[in-house]
């Protein structure tokens, strides 16, 4: 790989006032490689050739055209806006040797009549304003004074000073005052509207304190430690609510994907067997000639996916993960079966059919019988059981997935289920939560289980997911 | 006119002519695509109006518009070119005491070559938009052979030789990301995500496709869409449904929007019946006093 240094000096070579921009492009081109965000060299030399063509002074066109190059996937143009904002910020933050942000202490206000102010500016909803008042607030209640007498900015003291679910409940109070006792629909609307601007509010907070901490420590420092890594990186254990729903989104088409790579696999065009009867028909035309043959074709055959997944309290974060994908995958394909467990074994196949998700969670937990003895994860009477009830179910057809920690709580292993398993399905496959070097330790019994399926994967992220459904076509 | 654009509020303004409201980031694509000759990827959710840039681009630049509508299985023959057989045949049958020499270097011309959409776009004289829509059904080797054509603008045709075109085309690839493409086809390409318009967006894009539709409804319709689309749906309401949504309001004589009209006219937004209950929940209707 080409430094950006090195390459920054080959381009900028017939403009040399272009330099210090240049430059920066280059960086924050460097900065999306470090933060994920696959930005190889020739975006760099993309994103440099196309400078010409945009208006520097428009950020907004600057934004979206680095965004054309450098963005290939929409799960990236996150870690893309944070970024932008702190190599590009709309204003200059004061840099290391203005002493403003450092030395000067701003001018504190009444914080009562900041949340006042506040409030009102969002009833008005400008997002001039918004933004403006977010950068007070940060000056307000975000500061903290360093020994050496320096100043750091942090959100979360921004966000004990404000507290964004009082305002909402303000906002709709002052909007009753104002308009009359809404209807529940009314009122369903104003909530939207309230809370799209708390949202932009509480965003510009969180970019406002990026843009100065990129000013005190350097652009780089910040813009390696403050980017939120993509959505198919998170892990599975460590996601916000906010995360949660953007992983739906991203889950479903992996689950149309892995329910298609199960099904044997559909050939296209011409593979199928000779179609005589078409083949001589359309040779009529051709003066009995056989020109131009036909084939059958072979009708794709129906997913056959049994899922089992864990649901113990040990990979519940985990399990949450699960259960969406079974639920994705039974919207989209009808033979799918589910099975979850914790010490025996249930169905919940039909609890998941219909419609909403967190209302199939709820039902799983009070209607499913996954409890059977203390509530610890119990493979191996899980396996058997399934094994007893389900096993002749299972046929050169279908597809297992297991979906757990394989942490037994040192009970019975029972790992015949997986040899007898693997044996009628055509293919059984493993996804672990939990990293491969903690495999086998403690009351882990992963590779016991490991021998009797065709792989098993580490999957903590959706990254790894789409690697494993990428894996088997 | 010239067909190229010449600023990013040419685009903008153009774009708007042929009814298709861009935003910040569709003018400034378009604009980048049409000077770096670049053809434009375009992703995002169902009905957010990916097919309908390709066509308002071929409009505003008064351009031919080529389509290619992919599927699963779709091979070089039905997209590039093919020989019409059954013509060359007759035309063997016809004058069969000929040399060989003579009927192969008639049987491999013009008249016998079926033209296919990608090949149309490249031979095309004039100023051509090629819509390649729904790109990611292909097979992998067919997009290989994408590549070979996006990135030269020629293919060779064994007996013809090479087709270069003349004037590069417009080229706008849709996706409706069903799978991966590969790195290599969206290095080529610029990139582009559109997702559900913002609310002052749609409600000037309702505004402008259905002109009779007073301004407080189009405000009130499009906040109950956006929230609608908060819901984990089935099938979330796309810009073309809001659109009938508002043209079916109008036409019952609506000219506010309560939880009735909600109710009775959800159909036209949401196409799933679990849907209509989520919604109804969400929005907290009265339950239909009819049904029971």
């Amino acid at each position: 790989m080409v430094s950006s240094d090195r390459l920054a000096e080959v381009l900028a070579e017939p403009g040399p006032e272009l330099n210090g921009f240049l430059q920066r492009v280059l960086d924050f081109v460097d900065a999306l490689r470090r933060a994920g965000v696959g930005a190889s060299q020739s975006e760099a030399i993309e994103a440099t050739r196309l400078l010409r063509h945009v208006d520097l002074i428009d950020r907004p066109m600057l934004r979206e055209a680095l965004a054309a190059v450098c963005v290939k996937q929409h799960v990236h143009r996150r870690a893309f806006d944070d970024l932008f904002e702190v190599y590009f910020p709309a204003r200059p933050a004061p840099s290391d040797d203005t002493p403003m942000v450092t030395d000067e202490p701003p001018e504190l206000m009444d914080p009562d009549e900041f949340v006042r102010q506040l409030l009102e500016q969002l009833m008005e909803g400008a997002p001039e304003s918004i933004r403006e008042m977010a950068r007070r607030a940060v000056d307000q209640f975000g500061r903290v004074e360093q020994r050496d007498g320096s100043a750091s900015y942090f959100q979360y003291r921004v966000f004990r000073a404000v507290d964004l679910q009082q305002l909402l409940r303000d906002m709709l109070a002052a909007q009753t005052a104002e308009e009359g006792p809404p209807s529940a629909l009314q009122e369903r609307l104003w909530r939207d509207e309230f809370e799209a601007r708390l949202r932009e509010f509480q965003e510009e907070v969180e970019s406002e304190i990026r843009r100065r901490a990129a000013a005190q420590r350097g652009v780089d420092q910040v813009a390696d430690r403050m980017t939120r890594p993509p959505i198919d990186e998170v892990d599975f254990f460590r996601l916000t609510a906010e995360e949660q729903a953007e992983m739906r989104a991203e889950i479903r088409p992996l689950a149309r994907k892995l329910a298609t790579r199960v099904s044997v696999k559909r050939k296209h065009g011409r593979d199928g067997r000779l179609d005589v009867r078409r083949t001589v028909r359309h040779s009529l035309s051709t003066g009995g000639v056989p020109f131009d043959p036909a084939f059958k074709s072979r009708k794709p055959h129906k997913p056959e996916l049994f899922v089992i997944c864990d649901v113990s309290g040990s990979v519940s974060s985990f399990a949450r993960f699960t259960l969406m994908l079974v639920h994705t995958l039974q919207e989209q394909f009808s033979k799918v079966r589910s099975f979850a467990f914790i010490d025996t074994i249930d169905e919940v196949t039909a609890l998941f059919e219909t419609g909403d998700f967190t209302e199939g969670v709820r039902r799983m937990m009070s209607e499913a019988e996954l409890v059977w003895l203390d509530g610890h994860s119990d493979y191996g009477h899980s396996l058997e059981k399934f094994h007893a009830e389900h096993a002749d179910e299972v046929t050169p057809r279908s597809t297992v997935l297991i979906l757990g920690d394989a942490r037994n709580n040192y009970r019975k292993a029972n790992d015949w289920v997986l040899q007898d398993l693997q044996k009628r399905a055509r293919r059984l496959f493993w996804l672990n939560p939990e990293r491969a070097q903690f495999w086998g330790t403690g009351d882990s019994i992963a590779w016991n289980y490991a021998r009797y399926v065709d792989d098993m994967v580490e999957v903590r992220n959706l990254k790894q997911l789409a690697e494993f459904v990428e894996r088997i076509a | 006119m010239s067909t190229e654009f010449t600023g990013v509020t040419d685009v903008s303004k153009r774009l708007e002519e042929a009814g298709y409201l861009p935003d910040e980031s569709i003018e400034t694509v378009v604009y980048l695509a049409d000077r770096l000759r670049k053809p434009i990827l375009v992703e995002g959710p169902a009905g957010v109006g990916k097919t309908e840039l390709a066509k308002a681009v071929a409009t505003a630049r008064s351009a031919d518009l080529v389509r290619l509508q992919c599927y699963e299985g779709l091979d070089e023959a039905k997209a590039l070119y093919e020989w019409n057989y059954k013509k060359q045949l007759l035309r063997i049958q016809m004058r069969e005491d000929e040399n060989w020499e003579q009927v192969h270097d008639d049987l491999f011309g013009e008249e016998y070559l079926l033209e296919r959409p990608l090949l149309r776009a490249l031979r095309h004289t004039g100023d051509a938009v090629l819509l390649i829509d729904e790109v990611d059904k292909v097979d992998f080797e067919f997009e290989a052979l994408l590549l070979e054509i996006l990135s030269d603008f020629q293919v060779t045709i064994p007996e013809l030789g090479t087709v270069r075109g003349t004037k590069h085309p417009f080229v706008v690839l849709t996706s409706n990301n069903t799978r991966e493409l590969s790195e290599a086809l969206k290095r080529r390409c610029l990139y582009l995500y559109l997702d559900y318009p913002t609310v002052e967006r749609e409600k000037q894009i309702v505004l402008s496709r259905v002109p009779d539709a007073p301004e407080q409804l189009a405000d009130q319709l499009v906040r109950i869409v956006r929230s609608l689309r908060q819901l984990e749906l089935k099938k979330p309401p796309s810009i073309s449904e809001t659109l009938d949504w508002a043209q079916t309001l109008l036409e019952l004589g609506f000219d506010t929007i309560d939880e009735n009209v909600v109710r009775s006219t959800m159909n036209v937004l949401l196409k799933y019946q679990q849907d209509v209950h989520k919604a109804h929940a969400h929005l907290r209707l009265p339950p239909n006093p009819e049904m029971n």
